[in-house]
């Protein structure tokens, strides 16, 4: 690593980056049913799905192969258009979590990497049919197919499972929940935080770092792999709440249809060779498994402004790329300005959204929601379970210190 | 343009037969656990029910394991 660039150092943590905001943006995906049904405590999830992640990461290295060696032409490239195309994906990763709807790490990055390539080599680099087999397809049948999956397999489980009750089928649901969404984080650490690695080896190679055609360097699968995990554990809590409890309301039976549907369609799309969103695939599911129970609503205006959040994703991200390419084109001060608006821009946005915290305490209340506030009004009026007692007497002491309200309102 | 219709197909047969499949299999599984414990309130047991609930757990978790083989894979 003899000539590692100031240059590349920056490309190098600016992917960690971006790959940190893939792992917060994406928890809602494998987590959000899990938390809104209750199979899980926000917190415990998370953490299940960080440790899923960052095994996930040393699993293959295939897809990183397939990013790094022979899918861009490694000598075009220079290590300044991978910067730009990550500035764009990581500035409209941050927006929408800032507004909490749930849109493709994968294609903000592909915007990102198209929006660059124009700025620096034309219109005539990006290959307009590729953009439709393999980004505008992929969009629009990732939900129906989930979507259908999911209906179905709700349907027949409200059909077959009419005896299903009491306290086992409470626990099965629960522990198939439990099963299906720890295989799409795992899928999810092998996808993504590769996505990740592809990226640094290609900046690597480009840089002459590293001899074209290798494997990710160990450091570089490391540090990856801790990103997506760190960023997981955060939580995009924002998204999560849109994911499980603002598109539709789930019971268990629906996380499980939802989660299983899901959990198909990544592995069954990755390995027959069409490629689905796992963000596109989870939302339609959830959808389609609220569709399937007999008046369960999905909420088409939360859902609209999540499919217009998809087809801005690539465009956006593309946009904010060309300029930063465009900028970086300058020189060194150019780089140093971009790096500088990526910074205050991502504090700008965290600053925004401490307005209004969402987190692991308040992911699961929807204020607005009446049912939502009957139901912590019951849960403050009926005998705690045995279980929570602790958590009942701990809020009873804090009680005079803090304003005397009852524990139920305190998160909302 | 060339849109692969023949693997979007495929993955599209396959993700709902699986996943119908596979919420079938562990709806049964649940139905006989909570057979055994009606039968168990009324001091009976439900020895068939159970033996068809883990084997229909037991295809659940043969089908998470090929996943898991899938994604290491």
């Amino acid at each position: 690593m003899e000539s590692f660039s100031l240059i590349l150092a920056i490309v190098v943590v600016t992917a960690l980056a971006f790959d940190f905001t893939n792992g917060f943006h994406d928890t809602a995906n494998a987590m959000a049913t899990t938390i809104s049904t209750g199979a899980l405590k926000p917190k415990v999830a998370v953490a299940m799905s960080a440790v899923l992640n960052l095994v996930g990461a040393f699993l293959s290295v295939e897809v990183a192969n397939t990013i790094s060696k022979g899918l861009v032409d490694e000598t075009g490239i220079r290590p300044e258009v991978i910067f730009a195309a990550l500035v764009g994906a990581i500035l409209w990763n941050l927006v929408t979590w800032l507004v909490g709807l749930p849109s493709s790490s994968s294609h903000a990055l592909m915007g990102g990497l198209i929006g660059a390539t124009i700025a620096s080599a034309g219109v005539g680099a990006v290959h307009g049919d590729v953009l439709v087999t393999k980004v505008l397809i992929p969009a629009i049948a990732a939900p129906i197919v989930a979507g259908l999956a999911a209906m179905l397999a709700t349907r027949l489980s409200y059909t077959l499972g009419k005896k299903a009750d009491g306290k086992a089928a409470a626990k099965g649901y629960r522990t198939g929940q439990i099963a299906s969404a720890g295989l799409v984080s795992l899928a999810h650490g092998t996808n993504d935080a590769q996505k990740t690695m592809g990226i640094i080896t290609l900046a690597l190679v480009a840089g002459g770092a590293v001899a074209p055609d290798s494997d990710p360097p160990m450091w570089v699968i490391l540090s990856a792999g801790l990103a997506i995990a760190l960023g997981t554990y955060l939580g995009g809590w924002r998204i999560i709440r849109t994911m499980g409890k603002g598109l539709t309301d789930l019971q268990p039976q629906q996380g499980f249809a939802a989660q299983t549907s899901a959990a198909t369609v990544i592995l069954a799309s990755s390995h027959l060779g069409f490629s689905l969103s796992t963000t596109h695939s989870v939302s339609g599911s959830v959808m389609g498994a609220g569709l399937g129970r007999k008046g369960g609503v999905v909420r088409w205006s939360t859902a609209t402004r999540m499919f217009v959040a998809w087809g801005l994703t690539l465009p956006a991200a593309a946009l904010v790329a060309a300029i930063a390419e465009y900028v970086t084109g300058f020189g060194s001060w150019g780089t140093a300005l971009v790096a500088v608006f990526l910074i205050a821009s991502s504090a700008a946005i965290w600053k925004i959204s401490r307005r209004e915290v969402i987190d692991h305490t308040n992911v699961v209340d929807v204020p607005e929601e009446p049912a939502g506030v009957v139901t912590t009004a019951i849960a403050a009026v009926t005998p705690p379970p045995t279980g929570t007692i602790t958590e009942d007497l701990t809020a009873t002491i804090a009680a005079p210190v803090a304003e005397p309200a009852p524990p139920a309102t305190t998160s909302v | 343009m060339k849109i692969d219709w023949a693997s979007l197909g495929s993955v599209f047969g396959v993700s709902l037969v699986i996943t119908v499949a596979l919420v079938a299999l562990f709806t049964l599984g649940i139905m006989g656990l909570s057979r055994r414990e009606r039968a168990a309130a009324q001091g009976d047991s439900a020895t068939l029910a159970v033996t068809g609930a883990y084997a229909c757990f037991a295809a659940c978790a043969a089908a998470v394991a090929y996943g898991i083989s899938l994604i290491v894979a």
